[in-house]
């Protein structure tokens, strides 16, 4: 790749990095993201990536950004109260790095969408809020062999984990299906540290470059979980379960479903 | 070894760091393993600190050498795959 001599300057510390080099950053720009979510998550991991050069980033949310976000979301102002998250977000990152082509994708994530959406995408971000559509992120990444990177947050702690179709466990290993409503609290009932998602999202944003990359270990057939309080990071293995109803040897998911009304949006 | 064939040359007077550096990286992807990069510099600090470099890179550093009280010329082989 010819690098202008603006490029050389803005990725000048990536390019001397011997895991990067031009050829690494080559391969960022080559990239195609889509983040799932352009709030607490998908700000943190998306202001990276945008700075990192992803060539190609997309951007999924149908909200608007209210005051109440701002506390956490940080590619949102008050400049933008009352717009779409993905095109708030969109401006903030095209504004950091001209480079980068950002796509707004002002929808709400759905079976009936989902695979069309992630198909022309080489990693799919996990940055949403609700167990419902996290287990149809996973079912459609599992379908259609995408890398995953999911992460969640609530109160003052937070957790993440890549999943590598047809190599090691996916969420369903973990638990084969959601919680039923009401029982796990969301952001909106039980309060959220708005570092946190800053903390998760960067970690999010750490395992996309790597996997763009081909460097280091993917965080797979792990959970890594934060605790803010009591400053601990650990790490919990996730067994790839055979019967596992998504990726096990007869699974019995053989179609997406549908995200239940009851489960509220943040 | 006066005679040593360099394959590449790159002209970096006028950068400074760590442009020095960035532009003697990408030339050294862009050459084979074995082959040698001559580099000509003017900044100083970039005299040390790119051939520091490039050793930490895991290339060999055949040369180092003021050519004038400005300039130094640098020349390094290709030893690694990047």
């Amino acid at each position: 790749m010819e690098f202008t001599e603006e490029q050389l300057k803005r990725y000048s510390r990536h390019i001397i990095l011997p895991e990067v080099g031009g050829k690494g950053q080559q391969k960022i720009s080559n990239a195609k993201v889509l983040i799932v979510g352009a709030g607490g998550l998908g700000c943190p991991v998306g202001y990276y990536l945008a700075a990192a050069g992803v060539g190609t980033l997309a951007l999924v949310d149908n909200d608007v950004v209210e005051l109440s976000n701002l506390q956490r979301q940080i590619a949102h102002s008050v400049k933008t109260l009352g717009v779409n998250k993905a095109d708030s977000a969109k401006q903030t990152f095209e504004s950091l790095n001209p480079d980068v082509n950002v796509i707004a994708v002002k929808e709400r994530i759905n079976s009936k969408n989902i695979l069309d959406l992630i198909k022309d995408y080489d990693i799919i971000v996990d940055g949403t809020d609700n167990f419902p559509t996290r287990y149809l992120i996973n079912d459609a990444c599992v379908m259609l062999k995408k890398p995953l990177v999911s992460g969640a947050i609530l109160r003052f702690e937070g957790q993440v984990t890549t999943i590598i179709p047809g190599d090691g466990p996916c969420y369903r290993c973990l638990f084969e299906e959601p919680p039923p409503a009401g029982l796990v609290p969301s952001c909106q009932e039980a309060g959220v540290l708005g570092v946190l998602p800053g903390v998760i999202g960067a970690l999010q944003a750490t395992e996309v470059l790597k996997l763009i990359l081909g460097k280091g270990k993917p965080l797979k057939g792990e959970l890594l979980i934060y605790d803010a309080l009591g400053v601990n990071f650990r790490k919990v293995r996730i067994p790839k379960n055979d019967d596992c109803p998504m990726c096990g040897k007869n699974p019995k998911i053989k179609e997406l479903s549908d995200i239940p009304e009851q489960y509220c949006e943040l | 070894m006066n005679d040593m064939k360099v394959d590449k040359h790159l002209d970096i007077r006028g950068e400074v760091c760590p442009y020095t550096l960035v532009k003697s990286k990408l030339a050294v992807e862009n050459i084979e393993v074995g082959q040698v990069l001559e580099i000509i510099m003017d900044y100083p600090e970039a005299a040390s600190s790119v051939p520091k470099a490039m050793l930490n890179y895991g290339h060999s550093v055949l040369k180092v050498e003021k050519i004038n009280p400005k300039e130094w010329i640098v020349r390094v082989r290709k030893e690694v795959e990047d």
